[in-house]
């Protein structure tokens, strides 16, 4: 587990050719870590046929601000850690 | 995002593979149907509602609820393990500063085994797209007005969790029972787009 409930995280902004569980509106965007869920199989890889071990998921708090610029409510996701970057306070 | 499933070539091919079973003789024809119904008899919103009910009664089982849903769900006769694998299942609790909505943006991810199967608005793309962007817009067509000082938060389910919102005990319910109360849960209430 690289990261702990409170962490601030900055979703990757990759755009890959193929699935991947980041939604396009929360790409290059900051959060917080609200808590770990376990490790699971990481559906971007199984989605193309690739055994890969399971990884942690953090459920991850942003606000409608950072997301879409304005707006007052939260949006939560949960990021599998390979899609998450430390980002500094 | 992905667009609607009925016509998908996977449905297609999920068809003819059924048939292709059938014509061979590896499943008896009512075998899937069977086990469909099995896996949804055991699941409509009765079941959250009655974990709901147990929850505004019992302060206790409403902490466990929220610890940890699964261990929690079978003191009220529910479990998360109806399909192939048991999914984590988060309830997330409305109160007079936050309110909580459920959504999956990236297909329509659902606690079935809870809720029984999704509504169909609950997997359109105006929903699953809207909701993230504009909750108050989207509750405001439901007839439903959380109030300006409540905070919102929308839960995506983009992983393995599922999710459940355990709306607020309306008021002037105290003389009701655990079944009366559990009468007065709405499917809509338990995704979060009506009170309760």
């Amino acid at each position: 587990m690289r990261f702990t409930p409170g962490d601030r995280v900055r979703t990757t902004r990759a755009d890959p050719p193929h699935h991947t569980r980041v939604p396009r509106y929360a790409r290059g965007a900051v959060g917080v870590v609200l808590e770990p869920q376990g490790v699971h199989p990481v559906a971007d890889d199984r989605a193309r046929g690739l055994q890969t071990p399971p990884e942690p998921v953090y459920t991850v708090r942003f606000t409608a601000c950072e997301l879409f610029g304005d707006g007052d409510h939260h949006v939560t996701l949960d990021v599998w850690e390979r899609h998450l970057d430390p980002e500094r306070s | 995002m992905s667009g609607h499933h009925d016509d998908a070539p996977i449905a297609a091919q999920v068809r003819g593979l059924e048939a292709l079973l059938e014509d061979r003789g590896l499943v008896d024809a009512r075998e899937l149907d069977r086990a469909l119904e099995a896996f949804l008899a055991g699941s409509s919103p009765a079941g959250a509602a009655r974990a709901v009910a147990r929850a505004w009664t019992d302060d206790d089982f409403r902490r466990r609820l929220l610890d940890d849903a699964n261990a929690a769900l079978p003191e009220v006769r529910l479990s998360m393990g109806g399909g192939l694998q048991e999914q984590r299942l988060k309830v997330v609790e409305n109160t007079a500063a936050v309110h909580n909505v459920i959504v999956c943006t990236l297909c329509s991810c659902y606690p079935i085994a809870v809720l029984g199967p999704s509504p169909t608005w609950y997997k359109s793309e105006a929903y699953r797209s809207r909701v993230v962007r504009d909750p108050r817009g989207v509750l405001a067509e439901f007839e439903f007005d959380p109030g300006p000082d409540v905070e919102i938060t929308v839960w995506d389910a983009s992983a393995e969790s599922r999710y459940m919102v355990l709306p607020r005990r309306p008021e002037g319910t105290e003389p009701l029972d655990e079944a009366e109360l559990a009468a007065l849960v709405t499917r809509n209430g338990l995704i979060g787009v009506a009170a309760v």
